[in-house]
């Protein structure tokens, strides 16, 4: 392994993927950037429709067509990405970035005994044996606290829990030493005291491996337990970013007070729990301006017309008019 | 002991057993026994009028299972669920209307129907309304008070997002003037800020109309924000049941509390917390005594043969020896 470098792992500016339907040109990212440090997780928000797995689908270069990069860039290690042919990119999946699924079930081939499918995955991108590879396979499925390992090896997908296939997919996707892992909703199909272990396992081996993570998901729970930094995206934008703390404890940015007001606490009931009204606009009715001013308590006349850019906001940035005047929201 | 007619729903000793076995080949030819999945074994509660009594639990408890017992999708193996009568000028003493409300708003509309269709079909089905006329004056009343457009009646239910099917869901079930309602997970397919919109319609509703829900989650932080009582699931049993503010702030059994600790908070979250080891065990095939035994920290070797009855203690009611002795 090379040692880390300097800068960010990842580093996405200006990020733009679009769907040309016959309908025109429909932009599902819109001028997202962020970087990501060695060893850092980055948590990515937002509500259905938001294009937070869509950007972890760029970044891993998995965009389904017709949905295609049509500006911004990649670059990974300082090296540029998005431009690259689909073989090259084939070599780097899995190598430098692994990704980690929703559904552990659906990652993994089912036909196949689990140590294979992680032998099969080492030895396309590293120079090991087979018998390398298999106590390599071996030692990861201990990492990832699989009962039992040298006899569950050889068992198949459908013979692990759910809790217990997340942790091989979690072992696949570290097995050639990546320098970044996508993990879009890694917990969501879990119960909650299995996402615990998920989330607590996830954290624990990035740190040893200084592998940075984009850990992309919708329950703002995980985040917090988990993040260093996050991105709250809305309508294929980054409104707010900064570090965990600040953007939960004090959001600048509407939407972000908004969604972290509407969260149910473990802590108190409330009389009745703050709402959003309205929804996430669609594609193809984009608002002009900023895209939060149709359901934003705070609109002023300027947001319906201008874009507002990410301008610092205390610690954190935020692209909002409103909070850059008026800092503090409490 | 609540009034008796301020009694809902009763449900006694409920048990709902499914047949898992091999087909009878493998049965005579490999000697494999029969197996039964106790999805919900023994479960007595009570629903006051007017209150919302929760059910939590992970996947695989019974939660669901229960709720299709208690509206009648599926006949009880044992026990015994009965309703409280309601008055109404229409029908005294009449068995209230049970309705449910699914977690999937995209599967639990008919895609080729109107809204209108959709709302109106109880109606029509139980002969509530004859004219077509009041029929649509009730259907334009019932999206009024979901919160939806009079001309969204027209619409199909894909022009709507999740949250807006949710809440013609909402209003289907009232349509039959419903006293009960049972909602299996309404909001577990929705996103935060749609799902504190439905949250507080389905409160909203419950204040105007006297409503009685039965609010199955897995969400402990909704759970805490709808309910008036809450029973926790653990296998196919509750394991303790209490006032949601007395679960919440004394939780006596091991599971509750282990559940209680694990949820992510967000206003102080535990960013070094042990998670804890194991799984919920195979149904199938449930540990002996105390379900709960191989993952319980306090376990002691009773936990392990013998399994602990639902008994009361003060605030509530929990399912563990340790909790006994203790009290």
């Amino acid at each position: 392994m090379t040692a880390p470098a300097a800068g960010p792992v990842l580093e996405v500016r200006d990020l733009e993927v679009a769907f040309d339907t016959r309908h025109g040109r429909l932009r599902a990212i819109d001028g997202v950037s962020f970087a990501i440090h060695p060893g850092e997780i980055l948590g990515v928000v937002g509500e259905s429709g938001a294009g937070k797995s869509l950007t972890g689908a760029a970044v891993i270069g998995l965009l389904e067509p017709p949905g295609r990069i049509v500006g911004g860039e990649i670059r990974l290690a300082g090296r540029r990405i998005d431009d690259l042919p689909p073989a090259q990119m084939r070599a780097l999946r899995g190598r430098e970035i692994g990704a980690i699924f929703q559904d552990p079930l659906t990652s993994l081939n089912p036909l196949l005994r689990i140590g294979d499918q992680i032998v099969e995955t080492i030895r396309t991108h590293l120079p090991m044996s087979d018998r390398e590879a298999r106590a390599k396979a071996l030692e990861l499925l201990v990492a990832v606290g699989i009962p039992a390992a040298e006899t569950r090896i050889d068992h198949y997908p459908h013979q692990f829990s759910g809790g217990m296939r997340q942790r091989v997919v979690i072992a696949l996707a570290l097995c050639a030493g990546p320098k970044l892992i996508i993990a879009d909703e890694p917990t969501t199909a879990l119960d909650v005291s299995i996402q615990a272990q998920i989330t607590g396992l996830l954290k624990r081996l990035c740190r040893e491996h200084r592998t940075a993570v984009m850990l992309v998901t919708h329950d703002m729970g995980v985040i917090a337990e988990t993040a260093d930094r996050v991105a709250v995206m809305y309508a294929g934008r980054v409104v707010e970013i900064g570090p965990v703390d600040e953007v939960i404890h004090r959001p600048r940015h509407p939407y972000s007070v908004g969604l972290m007001a509407s969260i149910p606490s473990v802590r108190h009931r409330a009389a009745s729990l703050r709402q959003i009204d309205g929804s996430m606009p669609r594609l193809d009715s984009m608002p002009t301006g900023c895209a939060f001013h149709p359901r934003c308590p705070r609109c002023l006349p300027r947001c319906t017309s201008e874009r507002p850019a990410l301008e610092p906001a205390g610690i954190a940035r935020a692209a909002c008019f409103v909070a850059a005047e008026a800092p503090a929201h409490a | 002991m609540p009034d008796q007619a301020d009694i809902m729903l009763t449900v006694e000793d409920a048990a709902c057993w499914f047949d898992v076995s091999p087909p009878w080949l493998a049965r005579v030819v490999e000697r494999r026994p029969r197996r039964l999945l106790k999805a919900v074994d023994g479960v007595s509660f009570t629903v006051r009028r007017g209150t919302t009594f929760s059910i939590v639990g992970e996947s695989g408890c019974g939660k669901s299972t229960l709720a299709r017992l208690v509206v009648g999708l599926i006949q009880p193996t044992r026990g015994r669920l009965s309703f409280g009568r309601v008055d109404e000028a229409a029908g005294a003493g009449a068995a209230p209307r049970v309705q449910m409300i699914f977690q999937d708003p995209y599967a639990s509309l008919n895609p080729r129907w109107r809204v209108a269709d959709i709302i109106a079909e109880p109606i029509r089905e139980l002969g509530l309304m004859r004219h077509s006329v009041d029929i649509e004056a009730r259907v334009a009343e019932l999206l009024g008070l979901v919160g939806l457009a009079r001309n969204d009646a027209c619409r199909y239910p894909h022009e709507f997002s999740g949250g807006q099917r949710q809440r013609i869901s909402i209003a289907r079930a009232l349509a039959t003037q419903a006293h009960f309602l049972v909602c299996d997970e309404p909001t577990s397919a929705l996103d935060v800020s749609v799902q504190a919109q439905i949250l507080n319609l389905m409160r909203a509703l419950q204040a105007e109309l006297n409503l009685t829900y039965l609010f199955i989650s897995h969400n402990l932080a909704v759970v805490r924000h709808m309910s008036d009582e809450i029973a926790v699931m653990y296998l196919g049993r509750i394991v303790e049941q209490a006032p949601a503010e007395e679960l919440f702030a004394a939780a006596r059994h091991p599971y509750t509390r282990l559940l209680l600790d694990t949820i992510p908070d967000l206003e102080a979250p535990n960013r070094s917390r042990a998670p804890l080891a194991g799984e919920v065990p195979n149904p199938i095939d449930p540990p002996a005594g105390c379900a709960f035994h191989p993952r319980c920290a306090r376990a002691v070797e009773r936990c392990r043969t013998e399994t602990p009855e639902l008994r009361t203690i003060a605030g509530g009611r929990a399912a563990c020896h340790l909790v006994e002795q203790a009290a």
